[in-house]
């Protein structure tokens, strides 16, 4: 689960009784004008209308350090970064206009999958246009009509479209429950093809999956399996392979999928796999096939970071260290937290509702501080909260001065 | 397997989901009467799955509406 914000990330299916095909959005457009109608900021409205570095930007006119964005490493404004894009803007122009299978394969789309299969030591890597696009066309063309998929009922919504998209039995167990995944597997019919797909970080909670017992459950009966590893590529484990390498099962993971709009600072999604027979996906994958490959200054600028994340342990300290103050920081303040332990880079704070989530959410904006507010439906067991994702970037002094504003906006909002 | 039997066993499965205590016959649907959410319905299908040690696929589940449809698929399903 992660950016809906206002919609579940297991697809719904609406229904509406007029001509007016819009009218199944009714309960939603109401909802959204009751929020706004209290007066409280559009919180899915916001324009950053500069950006200063990976941690601050200009928005409402106030300089606002960032707490909601995903750029884990920082790598947004690296100089390297920056001057390979430029250069292939120059070298190859603004854009491919075509599929990677047809006339959208420069020498940079093939420089950034060698670079991702030297980050992960892995056979085959193979670049999408988004991170959706890769969990869509991967889980939709393995796992076909009469497979099976095990997921976890907190999978991203990438996840269940490429379900959905497969035409494959879906079969969801309950958020990191080794014994419900098994019971699962158990119970499928004999001979049935199947997948089990997992995430390494959760990033509605910050939470971590159990990857190593639930590997070898899975491979025991027979699974093949995928993890979705966007939200710890370049910062979890000692080469930032991820949850998988910290857990020393990723040798048992058939795909990893990851995301260049995270740690790497661009855009653009990916896999990568030992499958002896994984390159046939470039002919059979169709969210591979049937849009266009990634801007030559995007795939310049993942490679660039990629290169440079396999060297980054130092930033890689500092991330976690800015995770264990924040966590220490609003606990201490009182604070309810998605979990007990720092185990990301994300941290959820849980607010009591909706209404005193808004309001939390416009004070730390006041303040000048940027979260994420997700709410229901998007958010496990409906709750509301504040998704605070740290950067390498963040300095001490930044994270103490969070802490502050979440004290002072926290007393403001009646929430501590 | 026996129609009223499995009735019964999941009479006796959905009492502490029927928080409210709706009277239950055939006709009577879990979004709509019962008002499940995701999680309730995950649980359900989860605890009916355990009794009966079958699987009920989402694909399944987005055919079965209301109560009848759902003792005619376990039926089905156990064979």
């Amino acid at each position: 689960m992660t950016e809906a914000v206002s919609q579940p990330d297991q697809p719904e299916t609406l229904s509406g009784g007029t001509k007016d095909l819009f009218a199944k959005f009714d309960p939603l457009i109401e909802m959204r004008a009751n929020l706004l109608a209290s007066g409280v900021e559009d919180p899915f409205g916001l324009v950053m209308e500069k950006v200063l570095s990976p941690t601050t930007a200009i928005c409402n006119g106030r300089e606002t350090i960032l707490l909601g964005t995903y750029n884990y490493m920082g790598m947004t404004f690296d100089p390297d970064v920056i001057a390979a894009g430029k250069q292939a803007l120059d070298d190859f122009g603004s854009g491919t206009t075509g599929s990677r299978v047809l006339n959208g394969t420069y020498a940079g789309h093939k420089a950034v999958e060698e670079a991702l299969k030297d980050f992960y030591a892995m056979d085959h890597a193979m670049v999408f246009s988004t991170g959706y696009q890769a969990n869509l066309g991967i889980i939709s063309t393995i796992a076909g009509k009469g497979d099976y998929i095990v997921l976890d009922i907190d999978s991203h919504a990438s996840i269940w479209d490429g379900c959905k998209m497969g035409d494959a039995e879906v079969v969801p167990f309950k958020h990191n429950d080794i014994e419900a995944m098994e019971k699962r597997l158990r119970r499928i019919p004999e001979g049935a093809g199947k997948l089990v797909v997992l995430e390494g970080v959760y990033s509605m909670m910050g939470d971590i999956a159990p990857l190593k017992e639930m590997i070898a459950v899975a491979k025991k009966h027979g699974a093949m399996v995928l993890v979705d590893e966007a939200h710890s590529m370049g910062f979890i484990g000692p080469n930032g392979r991820g949850v998988a390498e910290d857990q020393g099962c990723l040798e048992d993971v058939d795909f990893v999928i990851g995301t260049f709009s995270k740690s790497v600072g661009t855009v653009g999604g990916f896999c990568v796999s030992n499958h002896p027979k994984f390159e046939i996906m470039r002919l059979v994958c169709r969210p591979y096939v049937f849009t266009a490959s990634l801007p030559p200054s995007v795939v310049a600028t993942a490679a660039t970071s990629v290169r440079k994340l396999m060297h980054a342990a130092d930033k890689r300290a500092h991330l976690w260290e800015n995770s264990r103050v924040l966590h220490a920081g609003l606990k201490g303040a009182g604070f309810q937290l998605g979990t007990e332990t720092p185990q990301s880079a994300i941290i959820s704070v849980i607010m009591p509702d909706l209404e005193r989530g808004a309001a939390m959410w416009e004070a730390l904006l006041h303040e000048g501080l940027y979260v994420n507010l997700a709410r229901p439906p998007a958010t496990p067991a409906n709750m509301t909260l504040l998704r605070c994702s740290l950067c390498a970037e963040h300095t001490a002094s930044q994270v103490q001065e969070i802490i502050g504003m979440f004290e002072r906006a926290g007393a403001r909002a009646g929430i501590v | 397997m026996d129609r009223e039997a499995t009735k019964a066993r999941i009479d006796a499965l959905i009492e502490p989901f029927n928080k409210k205590g709706i009277a239950i016959d055939d006709s009577t649907r879990f979004t709509d009467d019962l008002e499940f959410d995701s999680l309730t319905v995950m649980d359900f299908v989860a605890a009916i799955e355990d009794e009966f040690d079958i699987i009920i696929s989402m694909n399944q589940q987005a055919e079965i509406e209301n109560y009848c449809q759902l003792v005619d698929a376990v039926v089905k399903l156990k064979g």
